[in-house]
């Protein structure tokens, strides 16, 4: 459970909001050239990540307007948020801790790192 | 290994039982395996047994981040059924399920397997439609399945609520007697002993934090307690599959999100059987020291958290005490959450991947426990012959590419 800070409203609760998921996956430019496999790529695969991942949320009890936000998903911690169309901020400096704050072992804990 | 029997519990039992020994040996991690297993939670450890026993691959390690059996294996409602739609779906389950009836004797461990029938209601007449095409396409698969109208279902399980008043009234629902649920960390355990018995090392606290990728093969892997050199590699790591299928530049079509499930305080024996209620959605069993287990839904959003949110807990709520008004004054004793790796289609994955010798078991978001053994068995029959056999082909991977999806969203019983 967390709170969001919607860009148009500011901080409120999380059962405020819908989930969009994984933000900044384009719509295919030319589709007609697109391979199955740039299809399956563009239509199925994510990113997933366990640490930093821009994600869409939508306002749905509140302005009505959809927007992203950088969140660690190893912790839940809300890092950014910004308008829809606007690159991720840069969260470099930014300190993050893993769950329980374990060492940063394991290569694919991206919670312990901060990725661009 | 010690057999363990009645004869041995009654000896145990006048010695004061101290000397029972460890149900698996502790192995230090080798140099080298022919075969390694990424995750030591039921299909991981079931995929090890079956490796060893049925391919003789006994040089192989599970390696656990944690501890076996505290992962999805420790954190599910142990529901146990095979009613799915379409024949692939049904094919893997249903063999699952024959898997179950004779587990326990098979592993010399206690599962505590209950055949006591899921439910599975209906409350509006789209509903009843498709639950009974359902019942039919499981029969015509040999998978055993009914229809109850209201009355009958009131009559299988009689603390059920079927007032015309409710919001969502009980109209009806599919039966499937051979459905139940099982002791979780048994089956778990059990599978870890019996392939530890083989041969196989049962590696706990051993956190994967590389592949060794050469060229196009895999040829070891990294851990937090040393590297390891082996031909194949087998990923079961459930909610951290995209972490692990990362190390080996691996996208998938995989999003994990908590799941959460809550047990009530004990009671007597009162709820006889497993109730599933795709609309208001809840399900509801009792477990064998008398606590409720209650399923919720998915978290909407991506987190690796085991944490999820109330809304959705009292959402469910709600929706079991419209069902059973009867448990109105129950408290609630435990709350968690699990990270469950959900496909898109809703069917797991259980695949070669384009780095030969890596194989990836994954995908079956909310509802994996059921196939345990199934998948297990027909996991360890891909890695041991580089080809999946015919109940495991549907869910390869490169389904996404051709579109063949074994679409389940919407005939899996139960939301998702």
């Amino acid at each position: 459970m967390f709170l969001i800070p919607c860009p148009f409203c500011g901080p409120r609760d999380q059962s405020e909001f819908s989930y969009g998921g994984e933000a900044h996956i384009a719509r295919p430019t030319e589709p007609e050239a697109l391979s199955d496999e740039d299809w399956a790529n563009f239509v199925f695969m994510r990113s997933n990540p366990k640490g930093v991942f821009a994600e869409r949320w939508h306002h749905t009890a509140g302005c009505g307007k959809w927007f992203n936000v950088l969140r660690n998903t190893a912790t839940d911690e809300v890092l950014a948020s910004y308008k829809t169309g606007e690159p991720p901020p840069a969260v470099a400096g930014f300190q993050l801790a893993t769950p329980s704050g374990e060492p940063p072992i394991g290569s694919g804990n991206d919670g312990t790192k901060v990725v661009p | 290994m010690s057999h363990y029997s009645l004869l041995q519990l009654a000896r145990h039992s006048l010695n004061g039982h101290v000397g029972w020994t460890p149900a698996w040996r502790s192995s230090g991690l080798k140099e080298r395996y022919d075969a390694v297993v990424i995750g030591g939670g039921g299909h991981g450890c079931a995929t090890a047994y079956y490796l060893a026993k049925e391919h003789g691959l006994t040089n192989t390690a599970v390696i656990e981040k944690g501890w076996i059996g505290g992962g999805n294996a420790g954190r599910n409602t142990t529901i146990i059924r095979s009613n799915y739609l379409y024949d692939a779906s049904a094919a893997i389950y249903d063999h699952a399920m024959q898997l179950w009836k004779t587990l326990g004797r098979e592993l010399n461990f206690n599962v505590m397997m209950s055949h006591r029938g899921v439910i599975n209601l209906a409350h509006d007449d789209n509903e009843m439609r498709q639950l009974k095409r359902r019942v039919e396409a499981n029969r015509l698969n040999g998978v055993d399945a009914e229809w109850l109208d209201a009355r009958q279902v009131q009559e299988y399980c009689p603390i059920i609520s079927i007032s015309p008043d409710a919001r969502y009234p009980v109209l009806g629902g599919t039966l499937q007697r051979s459905g139940g649920v099982n002791r979780h960390d048994a089956v778990v355990w059990g599978y870890a002993r019996a392939a530890s018995a083989l041969g196989v090392d049962i590696i706990e606290n051993c956190e994967v934090t590389g592949l060794e990728v050469q060229g196009r093969d895999i040829v070891g892997l990294r851990t937090t307690r040393g590297d390891i050199t082996c031909p194949k590699v087998a990923s079961v790591a459930a909610g951290h599959t995209s972490v692990i299928a990362k190390m080996a530049d691996i996208r998938l079509p995989i999003e994990s999100h908590p799941l959460q499930a809550l047990v009530s305080e004990p009671v007597k024996p009162i709820h006889n059987c497993v109730v599933m209620s795709n609309a208001v959605h809840a399900y509801c069993s009792q477990s064998d020291k008398g606590e409720l287990v209650i399923g919720a839904g998915i978290d909407p959003h991506i987190s690796y958290t085991q944490r999820g949110a109330f809304p959705i807990i009292e959402e469910t709520l709600a929706a079991i005490l419209e069902l059973f008004p009867i448990f109105s004054r129950l408290k609630l004793m435990r709350h968690w959450g699990g990270i469950v790796d959900v496909c898109p289609d809703a069917s797991p994955i259980i695949s070669k991947t384009p780095v030969r010798g890596f194989y990836i078991n994954a995908g079956w978001g909310t509802g994996g426990w059921k196939a345990t053994p199934g998948s297990g068995q027909v996991f360890a029959d891909l890695v041991a012959n580089d080809e999946p056999n015919k109940i495991a082909a549907p869910f390869s991977l490169d389904r996404f590419t051709s579109g063949r999806l074994v679409a389940e969203h919407g005939a899996a019983a139960v939301a998702h």
